[in-house]
């Protein structure tokens, strides 16, 4: 027990320090973006926050796979605690895409394409959540959440194909296409760093999350019991 | 197969009698597409212009509105007569449940959206005889994708606590496709355009058909059990 929750704490330090030098990194160390002025800056906080949320996503989905197939309560906690943690990635998105999309596109929302996607994305998982609140019992509850996990998961790339023919105006990803990126090298050395640190925090909680979820169950299981 | 085949068939005809002998969703239904065809004439005005290009969007916010009033009912007639044991001794594959449900529901689905469309067409004017080709290759397609994932998430949400207000919020934002697919289409369909300029959407539309149908069939049986 002990180790474990020490590796846990080591994590959380980094995490911090990973940021600190992230943050360090997006104001100190890269430039000025020509055209965009300091507004540019918020990308440091949103492309690693989508990124993160990417990643919290497959894991709901790996999770709700994990658990329907082999009914062990490790991979419902790590499908509930991605989940979680994907939605508030999801809303440090949004919050921080509409902040810089005011002084640069000149509205706080606009229906362009990955702004709608992301934006289902953050209700399918609401909903997901929500679901999960209804059910007390840990085994009922893991099963249905683990089939809408997995719907929800399997909508993604038809969402992203309907609302792409429905509307674009958000510019390509520049990190993720096929050509190399454009971006300057410095840009590009903050980013990752932000990326990196922004990674161990979304660890970093799982595994507080993960631990929490476990204490949760055996207190309803033992006050079942002691009914 | 042919006993799995006859399994939903069973479960199917059994939805569609009870149906029949006690018309509760259909009647209740029917009513419903009525009010909602007086709410959008109140909303909007009289001006026919605007009524008839808002006309897809109506007609499918329709449908889904009374899909969620229907679908969500999927599996309360076996849980408010006490007879989910009934469905669950079903031998074999569970999945057979699922698809004579959802055969059962895409029925009732299909008999409201003809009336509805109908009374749209009455009661708005419109001229809906050189859309209904394209119609109906749209409208099975669209209440496919709705009533699959749509009975799915009511055998779920039929065992869960506050389940009026979990259906709607699970299956929404899961329908959103649908729903910007069958609209834009139904748009081509209504403007008396060939089918084939809506061809991305309905491929798009069988594309997340199969995807649905497929993980009905596959996670069903994790939804019973219990």
């Amino acid at each position: 027990m002990m180790p474990r929750s020490a590796t846990t704490r080591v994590l959380g330090w980094l995490a911090l320090l990973a940021l600190l030098v992230g943050l360090g990194l997006a104001f100190g160390y890269a430039p000025r973006e020509s055209i965009q002025g300091n507004v540019q800056r918020i990308m440091y906080v949103h492309v690693p926050a989508v990124l993160t949320a990417y990643l919290a996503f497959v894991l709901v989905l790996v999770g709700s796979i994990g658990y329907l197939a082999s009914a062990r309560a490790g991979w419902d906690r790590l499908a509930a605690g991605a989940a979680e943690l994907g939605v508030l990635f999801t809303g440090i998105t949004i919050a921080s895409g509409s902040i810089w999309g005011k002084p640069t596109w000149g509205t706080w929302w606009t229906w362009d394409a990955r702004l709608t996607s992301t934006a289902i994305l953050f209700l399918v998982y609401v909903g997901y959540l929500l679901l999960r609140a209804m059910v007390d019992e840990p085994e009922r509850r893991g099963r249905f959440a683990a089939v809408v996990g997995i719907v929800g998961a399997a909508n993604i790339p038809i969402v992203h194909f309907s609302v792409k023919w429905w509307r674009a105006l958000h510019q390509p990803s520049t990190i993720l296409g096929p050509e190399p990126s454009p971006i300057a090298a410095p840009i590009a050395a903050a980013l990752a760093a932000n990326w990196a640190a922004f990674t161990l925090l979304f660890v970093y909680l799982l595994v507080r999350r993960i631990e929490i979820a476990r204490l949760e169950e055996a207190a309803f299981l033992g006050g079942a019991r002691a009914r | 197969m042919p006993a799995y085949a006859r399994r939903v068939g069973i479960v199917l005809w059994k939805d569609l009698l009870v149906e029949r002998r006690s018309k509760e969703s259909l009647n209740a239904l029917l009513f419903f597409g009525l009010l909602l065809l007086f709410l959008f004439q109140f909303s909007l005005g009289p001006d026919r212009a605007r009524l008839e290009s808002a006309l897809p969007g109506l007609l499918w916010l329709g449908f889904v509105l009374a899909g969620l009033l229907g679908l969500g009912r999927s599996f309360l007639a076996e849980r408010e007569n006490d007879c989910s044991e009934g469905l669950l001794l079903t031998p074999g594959d569970k999945s057979a449940i699922y698809l004579g449900k959802l055969a059962a529901n895409i029925c009732v689905m299909g008999v409201v959206e003809i009336v509805i469309l109908a009374l749209f067409g009455l009661f708005f004017d419109v001229d809906l005889a050189r859309g209904l080709p394209g119609l109906a290759v749209i409208l099975p397609l669209g209440t496919v994708g709705l009533a699959a994932v749509g009975t799915l998430f009511a055998a779920v949400t039929a065992q869960v606590r506050a389940r009026e207000l979990l259906f709607p919020v699970l299956l929404l934002p899961i329908q959103v496709p649908v729903l910007l697919a069958t609209v834009s289409a139904t748009q081509v369909a209504l403007a008396g355009q060939p089918l084939a300029d809506a061809g991305p959407w309905l491929q798009l539309l069988a594309g997340a058909d199969i995807v649905y149908l497929v993980i009905g069939l596959l996670t069903f049986e994790f939804v019973l059990e219990g």
